[in-house]
């Protein structure tokens, strides 16, 4: 048991998460129409390796990554490929290009090739589970392969994030709950791909089935990781918090885990290593919890990348109420979407039908009065109204200064703030020009030391071509002596 | 139909500006009931007068200024720069004094620093020290507690009324006869004319904590400010500092000196020590913007004001002693920036 001590600010939220953990795990139905986005990860977008026409089999391989960060698509079901077409998803408002796959109902699966045995090198482990599309699915999305190739050599302590925090999510609880021996699998193999030291997985303190569950599956195996349980408060699931919870260490400012000798992964993406890499499936399907007030029936569906999500509404009774809004995450992070029809990507771990009763907007906006209610709160230990000053004046130096690109955009400051100033939105518009210049006062030693070769080498060109000029001329007057 | 695809956080907890200063004004009312209790009906007027000039100022000045009047007028901001000004002042004043004091504390150091949120110094505490720097003579009239061991006279609703608004009192009293000294200007008064402080402090006026009357009306504002702390409307760190740099000095100097410095439970309990203490030095505008600076700002008042009260020249140094801590928050602010997660400093 941990506590909050080694970090501080946070919430303590009501969860809302009872309602769709009553209800077991179960499949949702599969769509006839599946529609795939390219970009469904951080990094480029995946290539396709398909053409509208083609038939495809359920994990077949339909686009491959680009570049060094980018993920490998599959096949949800077999079937035939209708289009590669701009479609709306839920990663922007801008549709972007989607492969749209329409289920033949044969159910025909790929043959991958096996994963590498027990004793096999850990880099072809660490490339094996690239090619199963695996991506961060806490919600960075980050491919898992690119995460596992920075890892620290040795001495790498291996945090298994199942601490779900935000309001109304219950995936991972769910995910923990029935399915705790995959997760342990995943664990395990993970901590032979980066051939770890330790393995902790992090539950919050009120998961009390998923925490049984992990020990009981736990027991089963000789190496199993340790199990720890965490404050339930908000966020203590955001990675660097839960890394200083668990280990009294902060991942340096602008730094990774890595930085530390911690990789941390969330339990889905653990969950999911241990289908490709003990059962051949790569990641085409993930727990969506489908909740809120406005929904019959709130559930936990297990679901096939690429379904929409009005399908899954319906499997669970569809809208009680006409809900005010429909959010792809929580209430404190997630995003608002505009209709029903967007498919499920792989970053979709929650869609919240919010009626009146699950929302309070903010008021009326009024000027800062400088309480410091958001400080209090910010677990990055900012000073949010110090940025909020700066961003109306657009200080970008002063924001870099005072730690704006450290926002975690939990919304914790957002939450308190008397004077219903919308502060997160005001730190993300305000953002990438402080990246830009966070990355502009990086590069000026760099750009310093290409400036100062340059001279030097002008100069010794220079000096060479004088040297040059002074033998031919010394060579000629020699010449014309004889 | 398309749902509005609004930012989040979707869920924020039901606070507003209006909420804060409606708590801050509801904490002031034990000690206003002991201010009636103790010097009569006269700061029921006075309160009446501020909160008038207070609310038709800040109408005035949100006109000018085009701003939307409804939503800051109704922000109870101004209210509370009334009542703490009222609380200062003595519960005779002439009607003037409380009107121009409100109404400059509104309009020049509220609004003409750009209004809610903008002021760099505190209203109330402008608004007071305006006035007693030009009428030292009207504010230091305090009325004698009315408690049985002062024999005060009684003071009709009639007479009251009589003394604020047309500015003198009615023929058949003299102020030499109504009014006494506050606790802290007779310790000073009689310390220069050579008694000791235990002499002084022998006199009548003076009760269990400090002075009859105004020790209830400092524990008084000591429960509202300890009920605000509670619902975490202020942060501990300001008053905490206040008394600190009250008590402090006024332990070690009573320690070296008995008989020259009263000792901290007398400072605590005098003139506006709590009211400082919670509600005029937590003015969070005006103060420092972290925890540790709060400390910082929060002591330098308590020191500050003591100096004044023991050095200086005038009884009670509140005032003063936050207009210059207001004045040393950006320097302040600039020394405590707080540590940022991952990094070392």
């Amino acid at each position: 048991m941990t506590t909050w001590s080694q970090t501080r600010g946070g919430l303590k939220l009501e969860t809302h998460k009872r309602r769709s953990t009553m209800r077991p795990l179960r499949a949702a139905p599969i769509p006839e129409r599946f529609v795939i986005a390219l970009d469904q990860h951080a990094g480029r977008s995946a290539r396709p390796l398909v053409a509208p026409g083609d038939r495809v089999a359920r994990g077949q391989p339909i686009a491959e990554p680009d570049g060094p960060i980018s993920a490998w698509l599959h096949a949800p079901a077999s079937g035939v490929v209708q289009s590669i077409e701009p479609h709306r998803t839920p990663l922007s408002p801008e549709p972007s290009l989607c492969i749209v796959l329409d289920n033949d109902g044969a159910e025909r699966n790929y043959e991958h090739s096996p994963a590498p045995s027990n004793t096999a090198d850990p880099q072809a482990l660490k490339d094996f589970i690239g090619r199963g599309g695996i991506v961060g699915l806490g919600g960075a999305l980050f491919p898992t392969e690119a995460k596992l190739a920075r890892a620290p050599a040795n001495n790498v302590h291996l945090i298994v994030n199942g601490a779900e925090c935000e309001p109304w999510i219950s995936c991972d609880d769910t995910l923990m709950r029935e399915r705790a021996a995959d997760v342990i699998a995943g664990a395990e193999i993970l901590c032979r791909a980066l051939q770890a030291e330790h393995c902790t997985i992090a539950v919050e303190d009120d998961m009390f089935e998923a925490a049984d569950a992990l020990r009981a599956a736990a027991k089963q195996s000789s190496n199993a990781p340790t199990i720890v349980t965490v404050p339930s408060m908000y966020p203590a699931g955001g990675e660097r918090q839960l890394i200083a919870t668990l280990t009294g260490k902060e991942v340096p400012s602008g730094g990774l885990p890595q930085d530390i000798g911690v990789v941390c992964q969330n339990v889905g993406t653990v969950a999911a290593v241990t289908h490709w890499v003990r059962d051949g499936e790569p990641l085409i399907r993930r727990i969506v919890t489908i909740t809120g007030s406005g929904i019959q029936h709130p559930a936990n569906l297990e679901t096939y990348l690429g379904t929409p999500i009005d399908t899954l509404i319906e499997a669970c009774g569809g809208y009680r109420a006409e809900p005010e809004r429909l959010i792809m995450g929580g209430t404190m992070m997630g995003i608002a979407i505009a209709d029903a029809s967007l498919p499920v990507v792989k970053g979709t771990n929650c869609v919240v039908a919010a009626t009146a009763a699950d929302l309070q907007p903010p008021g009326p906006e009024m000027p800062c009065i400088r309480c410091g209610a958001c400080s209090e709160v910010c677990p990055a230990f900012l000073l949010p109204q110090e940025l909020h000053r700066f961003a109306l004046a657009e200080e970008i130096e002063s924001l870099d200064r005072f730690g704006l690109l450290d926002c975690i955009e939990c919304g914790c400051c957002d939450y308190v703030c008397p004077s219903q100033i919308p502060l997160v939105e005001r730190f993300r518009v305000a953002k990438p020009a402080v990246l830009q210049h966070a990355v502009t006062r990086a590069m000026a030693p760099h750009a310093r030391a290409s400036f100062e070769a340059r001279e030097a080498r002008l100069i010794r060109l220079e000096q060479e071509r004088r040297a040059k000029l002074a033998a031919k001329r010394s060579a000629f007057i020699d010449k014309a002596r004889k | 139909m398309p749902l509005p695809t609004t930012p989040p956080p979707h869920t924020v907890a039901p606070n507003s500006v209006g909420r804060v200063m409606r708590l801050v004004l509801l904490a002031l009312v034990p000690a206003l009931l002991m201010h009636v209790l103790f010097f009569g009906v006269g700061i029921v007027a006075q309160l009446t007068l501020a909160i008038a000039t207070a609310l038709s100022s800040e109408y005035v000045a949100l006109r000018l200024r085009d701003q939307e009047v409804r939503k800051f007028l109704t922000d109870g901001s101004a209210l509370i720069t009334a009542v703490l000004i009222a609380m200062c002042l003595p519960p005779l004043a002439p009607w003037w004094l409380v009107v121009s004091g409100t109404a400059f504390a509104i309009l020049l150091a509220k609004h003409l620093y750009g209004g809610l949120g903008s002021n760099p110094f505190n209203p109330a505490m402008v608004g007071y020290a305006v006035l007693l720097v030009s009428f030292p003579v009207q504010l230091t009239r305090w009325l004698t507690p009315d408690v049985a061991a002062l024999a005060p006279i009684d003071l009709s609703l009639t007479d009251s009324l009589y003394a604020i608004f047309v500015g003198e009192l009615p023929t058949h009293l003299q102020w030499d006869a109504v009014t006494s000294p506050t606790p802290l200007g007779a310790v000073r008064s009689g310390l220069q004319a050579g008694f000791t402080l235990q002499e002084t402090q022998a006199q009548p006026i003076f009760g269990t904590l400090g002075g009859r009357g105004w020790e209830w009306i400092n524990v008084a504002v000591l429960a509202g400010g300890i009920w605000l702390l509670v619902l975490k409307i202020i942060r501990w760190q300001i008053p905490v500092a206040v008394l600190a740099g009250i008590a402090l000095p006024a332990a070690v100097m009573n320690a070296v000196d008995p008989g020259s410095y009263p000792g901290a439970v007398f400072h605590l309990t005098s003139g506006a020590s709590m009211l400082c203490a919670f509600f005029i030095a937590t003015d969070p505008v005006s103060a420092a913007t972290s925890d540790r600076g709060r400390l910082v700002y929060g002591f330098g008042i308590g020191l500050i004001a003591y100096i004044i009260r023991t050095w200086g020249g005038y009884p009670d140094g509140i005032a003063f002693a936050v207009l210059l801590m207001n004045l040393a928050v950006p320097l302040i602010d600039r020394y405590t920036v707080p540590r940022i997660y991952g990094r070392a400093r």
